[in-house]
């Protein structure tokens, strides 16, 4: 008896020392003045040994040497402040191991489901959450997946106790799986492996073009019946949700743009974008930013040039589009590299400051946050981080402290904690 | 009249071929007749050829042929002016009268692993027990097709299975039986590396799984034949006893090709191989083979690009096959290689006249279209005394043409088989096409018949005024309607009788009256000149090296260089303004100011040269990655299966990889063995090898081959403990049979147990897929005890939890930077693992296990920088010399030092900054990729592109036949892919 008290003691200390997140910072309460360092405003702009100074968990003051400081300062000399990087289109604190079924709420059955949300299911003490932290990564548009349309996301911050503290805009968007012209053959129907022309796809899209109208229409009356999919839908129509269209191809991107605007949709992103580059005059006419896919991915076709994916950013923003960057098809895990993403594009040419946008300041607007976040200016959020050398290179992206809403946060991890733990483990012998 | 008592009286003879038959339903009398066919072209052979020729045929066989010929009196003679013969077609690739097993009904989640069998080979897709005779039945109908498209002779087997059985050579000789028609009932054995879709036996569930277990059929087969075994194997008895017949293997592309023929290499077999159409590839490969192929017309539709979003989707390798597959057989010819063809691939025998003539218009010499339909399928049947032409004694087995048979115009007339004559079109069929004028009531038609002459079509003109009219000519009845200008109809019919230019005929009002009308000819018939390519042959691309996107016309050669003022990264140490010379393959002097002489120079002022990536966990370039159907598999050799048109081999050159361990995937305890390449784009599968390479062998632990995340509950194991014991099981036999082997007992050569004992002796090294450290320290405890070290572990996310006893057990550690939870084993993966194990004097590498990672290892690398502080120097070895260590190739390869191969990379950037960008990749001294070269890739691929969606819009506006657009997209291999 007293042994298997003992061990139950011994194993609900290793399930609590392991699992447990780092406990949430508190509110801000002194203000805090960061001196010394480049600051990379994140909308293009960069202010050398710059003074920024928050409080109450919003940044009071941001320039040059002149600007006053006040309260804690923290010497970052030779360091740069970055604004906290942004991942749109993520299924973060929704699915903890991937191949652990149960451990899995990211996709609801069902095929067009509006009213399935995020943001009750978001998990803030993931451990998978916080290992975007210590890259920088503070911020997130949590996504159900799946379906043609898989819910409704929320916009929420890496470091909080719960859900609701966690949030930082409420049911912001709605995400659409447009129909793919082409699709991968059933090869266990008997089909070959590769991408042929998808036969259903007007039947899909015909079916996409009604549930909208339909959406539209029950929003114009008042009925005592209510349905629950066709009310999720309305804050698209009057602009208080963004429609986040995930499609790559030319007319795939055409025919969504073009369904969504005459359906009476306000907001629209297109979230992938591969052949975006290919009609940028068409989206430019109608005002669509674009988060492209992630660098870090290969091209889709044989005969592409090889380093595709990797300036697709570039030519979009060289075209005068608003685009951001998203890693929405990967695994969460990989979202802390997300400022490598960015990193790669100036590798083709693009300016630092730019590729910085693209997870900042560019990603704010078309998330529609960009009042509160994104950038370093007076006024928002003191939502960033002081890194050792340039964040957007894994060469140099090292923390050494970072804030949300003015609160100094914990950097450290489950990982950061196996490492000194068995480091220890070593040293001490 | 006259041929329905031939045909009765050649079916009398047939019948009564077999002298002790009784008769009961007549007099037992035989025709000795003979037929004799005059005055035509004969192709005796297709280099033997004979103008006003006679044909002497007796019972089915040739008697005699040429110039001169006694015709004996009792000669029904065929007088053939102005038409040809010749030698029937033979198919050796037939599957006439064998039908295709049922599909096996599979059942339940868990794959079925044992056989469903007793008394045959273990495994259920070795069949050569079967034998296309005992499920052969003759088909008529199909015969008829087959006849009509030249064929005499076919020979037929069962499609199905790894060994497939034996063959039936079959006369499509309707009018005899079986007794007769059958020429021989086991005419070849036949293989192939397609499973059974009868059975559903797990095993091999890849190709070099079948490559594998074709070896271990051949040693089994030795073994069973040499010792008195006392189970009895009815499969191998079979195997044994069609050892004597033709071997043929159905091996279907030009890699499959090679792959069969080293089979047979190592067992002494040379194969007669069925091609894929796809051999002018790779066509001095196949030459040397020096196999016979049996090869199909199967060219490509072209693509419909007509819209280009969807024209995207198909790749330039694949529109580049569409142009180049119809002059496959003329490069076959080109390079003297014999070669067959078949029938096989086409969806029906009514196809094969145009395929045929596309190869002709491509080049493909008339002589040599004969030859591979006659004497060449003939000979690889070993039946030249019998058919494939028409020397005395072999079988009447002929065609009777209006002319060359490889002219479109041409009518095929008769097809003899066995000297029983089928018609396809009536030879004597007069020629009525022409134009002609029919008066009658005062009124004169013109009528204008043309088109093909069995089949013509008409126009009838009064003045100017086409009317609407039908022509109807069969057999020798012509019937022509029409209506007037008055909308009246007028139908004419006619006997059409031989040495009248008009024909006479009764014309036939709408009022019904009758009346005798002579229509008169006027003006005989011209074929029209189809228009041909002024060029002589169609507009071709060039093949590349490899054949596909972003490969090159001439393959990189090695060259002497000096890169000047570089920042030198040798391995241990970092030198600024330095230069480096490169000789011969190899690096000769690294130093300042060296004297460049006549060489080429590189100025690599501000830029940064290293050593070549080494990825020690890839799979990119390979066919198939895991061989799923055992728990152990180290039969299988990734070496069977690289594929060197991989597109991610060029991407990894962009990355600055140069090597890379082609792994066997996670799937069970005991993989495939290893295959080191070189990514030297545009060498052959063989050409990448790395030279003297390692033996490697991969293993593996944890969910992947427990099957833990895929609903399988019946292979052993299932647990971690049960890991731990297929290992020792299969050590300790192993240790057994080399115990064995080396006291000089017999034993049964069982290649798993050779490459375990590889093992236990110190000449293979295991790199093992492992996660959690429990498995780490098990597999390290059963190495020691079997006295052996593990080489590598790979993946190894929890080798920091046990770095200290890996140190010990001297084995190194190949990881992922970031990579973790992305399933249950993978939870406690940490990104400091590199660094931890570093500290305890690990080997360590960072690798990628996938296509996308691994163009990118230098920015991977970097992440142990920061992720637990690794030196910058000790970062870029975890992607250089250190796998270099891991492979035992770092005498080679892995660092900048004089004597080592020159690979290299010039990077414009530090090479651990994610603002790195390869600009030269070089591996022994070869220019593989460049960032200049590159751009003139891309411009060669949009321009050919270009070229070729042209030509296939033409193909489309000019009527020919098109398939959808498709993307034929081979899979991106991870460990776990099956």
């Amino acid at each position: 008896m007293k042994n298997i008290y003992l061990s139950l003691v011994f194993g609900l200390t290793i399930v609590f020392g392991l699992s447990a997140q780092q406990t949430p910072a508190p509110d801000q309460t002194e203000a805090i003045t960061i001196t010394g360092a480049t600051a990379h405003i994140g909308n293009g702009s960069v202010i050398e040994n710059c003074t920024l100074v928050f409080e109450n968990g919003k940044i009071s003051a941001i320039g040059g040497t002149d600007t006053q400081a006040k309260g804690q300062i923290i010497d970052a000399a030779g360091k740069h402040v970055y604004p906290g990087f942004i991942a749109p289109g993520k299924s973060l604190g929704l699915i903890e191991v991937n191949a652990v079924r149960a451990s899995n709420d990211q996709d609801e059955i069902g095929d067009m489901i509006p009213h399935i949300r995020s943001l009750i299911a978001y998990n803030a003490e993931s451990k998978v959450v916080e290992s975007m932290r210590p890259n920088g990564v503070l911020l997130g548009q949590i996504t159900p997946k799946g379906g043609r349309i898989s819910g409704t996301s929320s916009i929420v911050q890496f470091d909080a106790w719960n859900w609701e503290d966690a949030a930082v805009k409420v049911d912001d968007g709605i995400h659409l799986n447009w129909p793919t012209t082409f699709r991968r053959g059933r090869w266990w129907m008997g089909e070959p492996r590769g991408f042929q022309p998808n036969k259903d796809y007007q039947k899909q899209v015909t079916k996409v073009k009604s549930f909208l109208k339909n959406s539209a229409a029950y929003g114009k009356a008042n009925t005592p019946e209510r349905n629950l999919e066709f009310e999720a839908m309305q804050g698209i129509f009057s602009g208080e949700k963004s429609l986040y269209i995930y499609a790559q191809g030319e007319r795939e991107i055409m025919d969504a743009v073009n369904t969504a605007k005459v359906s009476g949709v306000q907001k629209i992103v297109i979230v992938g974008g591969y052949h975006a580059h290919k009609i940028v005059d068409f989206l430019k006419k109608n005002d669509i930013p674009v988060l492209v896919n992630f660098t870090h991915s290969l091209p889709s076709y044989d005969d592409d040039d090889y380093d595709f994916t990797f300036k697709l950013p570039k030519l979009l923003m060289d075209a005068g589009l608003l685009v951001g960057l998203q890693n929405a098809s990967a695994s969460n895990f990989q979202t802390r590299n997300l400022p490598f993403y960015a990193g790669q594009v100036v590798a083709q040419g693009l300016e630092k400051e730019k590729a910085l946008q693209l997870l900042t300041g560019n990603a704010a607007k078309i998330l529609g946050i960009e009042g509160g976040y994104g950038t370093l200016e007076v006024g928002k959020s003191a939502t960033l981080f002081i890194s050792d050398g340039d964040a957007l290179d894994m060469r140099t992206n090292k923390l050494s402290r970072a804030f949300i809403d003015g609160r100094d946060i914990s950097l450290e991890t489950h990982q950061t904690k196996l490492w000194k733990r068995y480091m220890n483990k070593y040293e001490g012998k | 009249m006259r041929l329905f008592t031939l045909t009765a009286f050649f079916v009398s003879v047939t019948l009564f071929g077999q002298d002790y038959f009784p008769k009961n339903d007549g007099v037992k009398t035989k025709n000795n007749n003979y037929t004799a066919f005059t005055n035509a072209k004969i192709f005796i052979t297709p280099t033997q050829i004979v103008d006003n020729g006679t044909l002497l045929i007796q019972n089915g066989k040739v008697v005699q042929v040429g110039k001169t010929v006694t015709i004996p009196k009792n000669t029904v003679i065929e007088d053939l002016k102005g038409k040809s013969i010749y030698p029937s077609f033979i198919d050796v690739f037939s599957n006439f009268g064998v039908k295709l097993p049922e599909k096996a009904k599979t059942s339940g989640r868990s794959a079925q692993y044992e056989s469903s069998r007793e008394g045959f080979y273990w495994n259920d897709h070795i069949m050569p027990e079967n034998n296309a005779i005992s499920s052969f039945n003759y088909d008529d109908k199909k015969a008829t097709e087959l006849r009509k498209a030249g064929f005499g002779v076919v020979n037929s087997h069962i499609h199905d299975g790894i060994a497939r059985g034996t063959g039936v050579l079959v006369a499509l000789n309707d009018e005899a039986t079986e007794s007769k028609r059958i020429l021989e009932d086991k005419s070849a054995q036949y293989f192939s590396f397609k499973k059974s879709i009868a059975k559903a036996q797990s095993y091999p569930t890849s190709l070099m799984g079948a490559t594998a277990l074709m070896r271990q059929l051949y040693h089994d087969m030795d073994w069973y034949n040499k010792n008195s075994i006392d189970t009895k194997d009815r499969s191998l008895e079979a195997l044994l006893e069609n050892k004597g017949l033709v071997q043929i293997f159905a091996a279907g592309n030009n890699g499959n090709v090679m792959r069969a023929d080293k089979i047979g290499d190592q067992f002494g077999v040379q194969y007669a191989i069925l091609a894929g159409g796809d051999e002018y590839e790779n066509i001095m490969a196949i030459k040397a083979t020096n196999a016979k192929l049996i090869v199909p017309l199967n060219f490509p539709k072209a693509y419909d690009v007509s819209n280009p979003y969807e024209a995207q989707y198909v790749a330039l390798k694949d529109m580049r096959h569409w142009n180049l597959a119809p002059s496959n057989p003329k490069v076959l010819e080109e390079n003297s290689i014999q070669f067959s063809l078949t029938l096989q691939d086409l969806k029906s025998p009514a196809d094969f006249k145009a395929q045929l003539m596309k190869a002709i218009d491509h080049g493909l010499s008339k002589t040599k279209a004969l030859e591979a339909l006659t004497t060449v399928p003939s000979s690889i049947l070993g039946k030249s005394n019998n058919i494939g032409s028409l020397q005395p004694g072999r079988q009447a087995n002929f065609l009777i043409t209006s002319g060359d048979i490889f002219e479109k115009g041409t009518t095929l007339y008769e097809n003899w088989v066995q000297g029983s004559k089928s018609v396809i079109n009536s030879k004597d069929k007069i020629d009525i096409r022409g134009d002609y004028k029919l008066t009658t009531s005062g009124i004169t038609y013109e009528l204008s018949i043309t088109g093909d002459a069995a089949k013509p079509k008409i126009t009838v003109k009064k003045d100017t005024l086409k009317l609407d009219a039908k022509i109807d000519y069969t057999d020798d009845w012509l019937n022509i309607s029409f209506s007037t200008d008055k909308k009246e109809s007028s139908r004419f019919v006619a006997l059409i009788v031989p040495d009248s230019e008009d024909i006479e005929g009764t014309l036939t009002a709408s009022n019904g009256s009758t009346s005798s009308v002579r229509i008169t000819k006027t003006k005989p018939f011209e074929e029209k000149e189809k228009k041909k390519n002024e060029k002589g042959g169609a507009d071709l691309v060039s093949v590349t090296y490899p054949n596909v996107g972003f490969g090159s016309k001439v393959k990189p050669k090695q060259e002497t260089i000096l890169f000047k003022n570089a920042t030198v990264w040798t391995g241990a140490a970092v030198m600024e303004t330095t230069d480096v010379l490169v000789k011969n393959g190899k690096i000769t002097k690294i130093g300042k100011d060296l004297n460049q002489g006549n060489t080429k120079v590189v100025d690599a002022t501000g830029k940064h040269l290293t050593a070549g990536i080494i990825d020690e966990h890839s799979h990119i370039a390979g066919l198939s990655i895991n061989e799923a159907g055992h728990n152990s598999s180290a039969e299988v050799k990734m070496t069977d299966v690289v594929d060197a048109k991989d597109i991610d081999i060029y991407r990894n050159l962009a990355g600055g990889v140069t090597t890379i361990q082609l792994l066997h995937g996670s799937a069970n305890p005991i993989g495939g063995r290893s295959a080191i390449i070189r990514l030297k784009w545009g060498e052959s599968a063989d050409g990448l090898i790395f030279q003297n390479m390692p033996k490697f062998i991969k293993f593996a632990l944890g969910e992947n081959v427990k099957q833990s995340n895929w609903q399988s509950f019946s292979r052993f194991p299932q647990t971690r403990m049960g890991v731990e014991q297929v290992f020792t099981d299969y050590f300790q036999r192993a240790k057994e049979y080399d115990t064995k082997k080396k006291n000089g007992q017999p034993v049964r050569y069982d290649e798993e147990m050779e490459v375990l004992a590889e093992i236990l002796n110190g000449e293979r090294f295991i790199s093992c897929h492992s996660y959690v450290q429990s498995e780490i320290n098990m597999l390290m405890k059963v190495a020691e005890k079997f006295s052996f070290r593990v080489s590598t572990f790979t993946h190894i996310l929890e080798g920091y939890k046990v770095a200290d006893k890996m140190a010990e057990h001297g084995v190194g550690g190949s990881t992922f930077s970031d990579w973790w939870a992305y399933k249950y084993e993978v939870n406690d993966a940490i990104p400091y693992n590199a660094a931890i194990m570093a500290s305890q004097g690990v080997t360590v590498a960072i690798n990628s296990d996938d296509a996308e990672m691994s163009r990118r290892l230098n920015q991977e690398a970097a992440k142990t920088v920061k992720y637990g502080g690794m030196s910058e120097i000790e970062a870029w070895k975890t992607v250089t010399l250190n796998p270099a260590k891991l492979l035992h190739i770092d005498d080679r390869v892995g660092s900048i030092e004089i004597g080592k191969d020159a690979d290299l990379v010039l990077w414009n950037d530090h090479p651990l900054s994610v603002y790195a960008k390869a600009e030269k990749t070089l591996i022994e001294g070869a220019i593989y990729f460049d960032l200049e070269k590159d751009k003139m890739l891309r411009k060669a691929v949009k321009e050919e592109r270009n070229q070729l969606i042209n030509m296939m819009l033409n193909e489309k506006e000019n009527g020919g036949k098109m398939q959808g657009p498709k993307q034929n997209k081979k899979p991106k291999f991870h460990c776990d892919s099956l």
